[in-house]
């Protein structure tokens, strides 16, 4: 069944929109990513444009996310507390990543620094995530040779100031880390044009120190706000949200992220790191190879103002 | 009076031999709507060539056929086109060119291909082939090989079905009677669409004649459209209460259904 998008002005398959909602929306509740790093680039793929993919994209995670959250509210699997401290820092991070965004358009490049850092940063996180949860698993099946994790940096953040006890992450911390994780995640996220869920998740695990379980639900949490708050932003100045596009990504996406929610919880901790760096890696190694290889069409038409 | 009737019939006299046919046609529609479930369209061009006693072909073959090329173009919009090129190892995009206005579809149909019926001139002349359509005036300015990137922009649209040129596809019958198919692509853009019919014989334009085909939203497309680029706020607000309400209930229907 074809449709026609309103504002995207291209006709394309409400079934594959639905497929497309779906498979992202389990993603995004298994890991507690947004999901907009994948979703962004399979929008592009099936010929929507560039800049009502990412905005109506914003709008999808909305969606997505809040279903996510119910579901892990019930769980109680959320620290709401941790999830509106990281979202202070996020803004604070989000209004300076505009101002280095804008810094960097007049300097001109600033596609080619998006498409690095996507890079650069899904392949560490990725990198790093997969080593490590890989050594988990090993552990953890062989419990012989299992070793107690060094507590890194333990003691030293417990000398910051500021102290906050996070209940649901069974953490008594300075507000100060989090709220540093925050800005430099809401800075990434503001120049790269994504959630930062995918940043933000690591950052927790292995920054913060807080448990699997209660990440991904606090990662959604945060989320719904950041993306709220782009996709206004997105449909007031450039008027690219594509509501009908938005509907029919979001049905497949609550549907999935339920579905996603489900997975999670019966899977292992160490087993979703593995799967979400897999994951990382993934886009990353797709990314990587767009740069290096010569594409088949050395020409692109974009329309004048936005961004390929 | 008489010497005014007297000086237009000789106007006519003199002139009627020079542009002897006249070119009517019509649309089979002259309006588009798009809906939700729109998935391309279908529009027929057709018409007839009014002859004087002169020009009614009386004997065949004809000595000097008739020839005849449709347009369609569709509105105008501003485009840049970008190159990619290896830096340091990586493709990047290093040069851009913007151009001033290209058609958003293009298609010409004639009864032969272009060359053979019309001259190099008369083609520039009223702007018929592809890369005629395309308004450039300041690429060169842009870049050193700016044709390379206004040939890009042909290729990527031709490809897309956007463009295109064919020939034969113009049935003209007993050098009166001419009709030709269009298909419009479902990704169509809306706005006025221009159809232009020229009557060609020896290689020269001797008639044409212009309709405008609308191509407009309706229904919900319509009041979607309207809504967002009118009502920017409450759009956006609408578009997060619709996210949040369906998250909502996804995640209701999803604890009724397990009965918790």
């Amino acid at each position: 069944m074809q449709i026609y998008l309103p504002i995207a002005e291209v006709s394309v398959s409400a079934f594959l929109l639905l497929g497309l909602g779906g498979l992202v929306g389990i993603l995004s509740g298994m890991f507690g990513v947004g999901g907009g790093f994948l979703m962004t680039p399979l929008l592009f793929f099936i010929g929507i444009p560039p800049a009502v993919a990412v905005a109506t994209e914003a709008n999808q995670i909305v969606a997505s996310s809040f279903s996510g959250v119910l579901a892990h509210l019930r769980k109680k699997t959320v620290d709401i507390r941790m999830g509106i401290v990281l979202q202070i820092g996020g803004l604070i991070g989000a209004g300076l990543g505009v101002l280095v965004f804008n810094f960097l358009k007049s300097q001109g490049q600033v596609d080619l620094l998006i498409k690095l850092s996507y890079v650069l940063f899904l392949g560490v996180v990725g990198g790093l995530m997969f080593y490590e949860s890989i050594g988990a698993l090993r552990r953890s099946r062989n419990p012989a040779a299992a070793a107690r994790p060094k507590r890194r940096q333990r003691g030293w953040v417990h000398t910051w100031p500021l102290k906050m006890r996070f209940r649901a992450s069974g953490l008594y911390i300075s507000v100060i880390p989090p709220i540093l994780v925050g800005i430099c995640v809401g800075i990434l996220a503001a120049i790269m044009g994504v959630g930062g869920g995918f940043i933000m998740v690591p950052a927790m695990i292995y920054i913060l120190g807080m448990p699997t379980k209660v990440v991904v639900g606090t990662s959604l949490f945060q989320i719904i706000l950041v993306t709220a708050f782009t996709t206004l932003l997105h449909a007031t100045t450039n008027h690219t949200v594509d509501m009908a596009l938005a509907v029919l990504l979001l049905i497949g996406g609550v549907i999935g992220a339920q579905i996603g929610t489900q997975i999670g919880t019966k899977l292992k901790a160490e087993q979703l790191r593995v799967l979400l760096a897999a994951l990382v890696l993934l886009v990353c190694g797709k990314l990587a190879a767009d740069l290096l290889l010569q594409p088949a069409e050395l020409y692109s038409i974009g329309t004048v103002g936005g961004h390929s | 009076m008489i010497r005014l009737a007297a000086l237009l019939v000789t106007f006519l006299g003199l002139a009627l031999p020079a542009a002897s046919q006249e070119v009517v046609a019509d649309l089979s529609q002259r309006r588009v709507s798009i809906t939700a479930s729109f998935s391309g369209s279908h529009i027929l061009v057709f018409g007839a060539v009014k002859h004087t006693p002169e020009s009614q072909p009386k004997s065949y073959p004809v000595i000097n056929p008739l020839d005849v090329v449709i347009t369609v173009s569709g509105p105008l919009q501003p485009v840049t086109i970008r190159k990619k090129d290896r830096r340091a190892g990586i493709w990047i995009n290093t040069e851009a060119v913007e151009i001033e206005a290209a058609p958003t579809l293009y298609k010409i149909a004639s009864t032969g291909p272009l060359e053979e019926i019309l001259t190099e001139a008369e083609i520039q002349r009223n702007r018929i082939s592809v890369p005629l359509a395309i308004r450039a005036p300041d690429a060169a300015e842009q870049s050193e090989d700016a044709e390379a990137f206004v040939e890009a922009l042909i290729r990527i649209r031709e490809a897309d079905g956007l463009y295109r040129e064919k020939p034969h596809t113009v049935h003209l019958t007993d050098q009166t009677l001419f009709r030709a198919e269009f298909n419009l692509p479902a990704n169509l853009v809306e706005g006025e669409y221009t159809v232009r019919i020229f009557l060609t014989r020896e290689q020269a334009v001797v008639a044409d004649y212009t309709r405008v085909l609308r191509v407009r939203k309706v229904g919900i497309e319509r009041w979607i459209f309207t809504l967002a680029q009118e009502q920017a706020l409450l759009y956006g607000l609408l578009s997060l209460a619709i996210a949040i309400a369906a998250g909502w209930a996804a995640s209701a229907a999803f604890r009724y259904a397990r009965g918790s």
